[in-house]
């Protein structure tokens, strides 16, 4: 039973990191640029649907606004900061991105103050009973997983077989070629950063009862989302989820049996088992392409 | 229409190296040119000129007897020009079909929206450039590739899949860069075939080192030595004139002619790309 428990808790944060981790994917995809700025950004989306739940009352609401400004903040971010960086050296994006984070975070400090709010979830998150066993799994845990899922059976649908997912595709393996094409590749990275935006919001607003919402509440799911983004291979969308389910499960296993306090020592490790024995990710094909 | 593509003056050159030097050529609707020459003539650096992959530092483009720009690779599509690429410059991870299918881009009207809410409209787009693209990989029978991916594939099917791309557009001027090579004797007659057969479709621009080929399908030729036009006609009156064959055969050079002499200096081998990359 203990260990039923611990898989479920493990799925259901998992699943989270996998969304930011396909986030992370996405815009590697697009622009080969590691998007340090992902937790504040999605730290600003949630803040932004916390607000329209206090004003209107509406959860819907709250999360269309939040994956709507994370759309909008995804492209306004690419336009705005990377696009003049795209084609230098790597570390320069390295920088800006790790300045926005700390200028998000500001930037939340000055207008929302620094002291975590809570965030309401849509459903009860009061495990089911099993007999008299009560389950880590919750209404709340099982909307949050149905929600990525839908989440990343949509993306799959738009990457695999519309005419738009297949130039995003294009671009990313060899942009210059696409741009021959006829492939619009500007307006394609910036829609593969729009993209994840949103998909970062939805996980800023699936995490948020848990971590509560605030300027710093959202660093340890970066991280992890990191780690599982790492872990798939950064290039591949199924390799995030994957990457993030593991992540999510190492996490509660060694919590659960060796305590939460050597938790990250535990998601360290299979960092690290895994960059050893497959430096480029569980699901890379291909090693460094970048020229 | 008098000429599809005009080029008048066309000179490029690579950090004071000139690599194309006053290259004029019209091509008519329909009409097959061949351009050859020794590797490092500017052959390639002609095509990328006309791509806009490099800046020309003179020179003018007609484009339907209308005066453009030097275009951007970016435009290429919307103007309907498609071009192939020595290396292929396949996309690697997309099946065969979806690599043609990226080349009919310009069919494809349906905007992001529209896609990722699944309109009907992006769904048709999806079909259309589907079975287009699958009607062109039949036409050259590489049909059966159109589910694996190109590195799975022999080189000539290869090939074929990069012809299909640049063709499933139904571009009006198509630019071969070196379609033959690595082809055997048969895929070299098939291509001769195709691309006499596109004549009634478009116009074409085949840069390639077998003669033979050349002469069969070409109705002008025109022959690059560093840099520079020496010769420009028909298949026959390219064969018979004297310039050609020095360039060929490495004659001595005689005085008046266009002498390579001049240029001999920043031609040294590996100057220009395309000797680098031979």
């Amino acid at each position: 039973m203990y260990f039923i428990n611990l898989t479920l808790g493990g799925v259901s944060s998992g699943i989270v990191y996998a969304a930011v981790a396909l986030a992370l994917v996405l815009i590697w995809r697009a622009t080969r640029i590691v998007n340090f700025a992902q937790g504040g950004m999605l730290m600003i989306t949630t803040f932004v649907a916390l607000g329209v739940i206090d004003a209107t009352g509406s959860y819907w609401l709250g999360l269309l606004a939040a994956l709507v400004s994370g759309f909008v903040l995804g492209a306004v971010v690419e336009r705005v900061l990377v696009r003049p960086i795209e084609n230098g050296p790597p570390m320069n994006a390295v920088i800006v991105t790790l300045g926005l984070l700390l200028f998000l975070q500001a930037v939340a400090g000055m207008v929302w103050g620094g002291s975590p709010r809570s965030f309401p979830p849509l459903l009860g998150i009061k495990g089911f009973t099993v007999g008299d066993a009560r389950l880590l799994l919750s209404p709340s845990d099982l909307f949050v997983i149905g929600a990525v899922l839908v989440v990343m059976a949509l993306l799959v649908l738009l990457f695999r077989v519309t005419p738009v997912g297949l130039r995003m595709r294009a671009a990313a393996f060899s942009p210059e070629v696409a741009r021959m094409f006829g492939v619009r590749v500007g307006r394609v990275l910036t829609l593969g950063w729009a993209l994840a935006g949103a998909v970062g919001a939805l996980a800023g607003v699936l995490v948020a009862p848990a971590t509560f919402v605030g300027p710093n509440q959202f660093d340890a799911v970066l991280v992890f989302g990191f780690a599982a983004a790492v872990v798939g291979g950064l290039d591949s969308p199924p390799g995030a989820v994957v990457g993030g389910l593991v992540v999510g499960l190492t996490l509660s296993y060694v919590s659960g049996y060796l305590g939460s306090e050597v938790a990250l020592l535990g998601a360290l490790a299979v960092l690290m088992t895994v960059l050893m024995i497959r430096p480029n990710g569980l699901f890379s094909r291909t090693s460094v392409r970048r020229v | 229409m008098e000429s599809l593509l005009r080029i008048d003056g066309l000179e490029v050159s690579f950090g004071g190296l000139s690599a194309l030097d006053a290259v004029s050529l019209s091509v008519r609707p329909g009409e097959v040119l061949g351009v050859i020459g020794p590797n490092g003539a500017g052959k390639t650096t002609l095509f990328n000129a006309v791509c806009g992959f490099v800046r020309p530092a003179a020179g003018t483009l007609h484009w339907q007897d209308r005066a453009l720009p030097w275009p951007r690779p970016h435009q290429l599509a919307r103007l309907g020009i498609a071009r192939t690429l020595q290396g292929l410059g396949l996309f690697p991870r997309l099946t065969v079909l979806e690599n043609v299918m990226v080349g009919a881009t310009r069919h494809a009207r349906a905007g992001f929206a529209s896609a990722l809410l699944g309109l009907p409209r992006s769904d048709r787009d999806e079909r259309l450039l589907r079975h287009r693209s699958l009607a062109v990989l039949r036409e050259l029978g590489a049909e059966d590739a159109a589910g694996r991916l190109p590195g799975e594939l022999p080189y000539g099917v290869q090939k074929q899949v990069a012809l299909a791309r640049a063709l499933v557009g139904e571009p009006r001027l198509l630019l071969l860069d070196e379609p033959a090579s690595g082809l055997s004797e048969d895929g070299m007659r098939e291509l001769g075939e195709v691309i006499s057969g596109l004549r009634e479709r478009m116009s074409v621009i085949l840069v390639e080192h077998h003669m033979d080929l050349v002469m069969r399908v070409c109705d002008r030729v025109l022959v690059l030595d560093f840099g520079k036009v020496i010769a420009y006609g028909t298949p026959d009156e390219v064969r018979d004139d004297p310039l050609v064959t020095e360039a060929y055969l490495g004659d001595e050079v005689t005085e008046g002619t266009p002498a390579p002499a001049d240029t001999a200096a920043p031609a040294a081998p590996g100057s220009r790309e395309e000797s680098s990359r031979a």
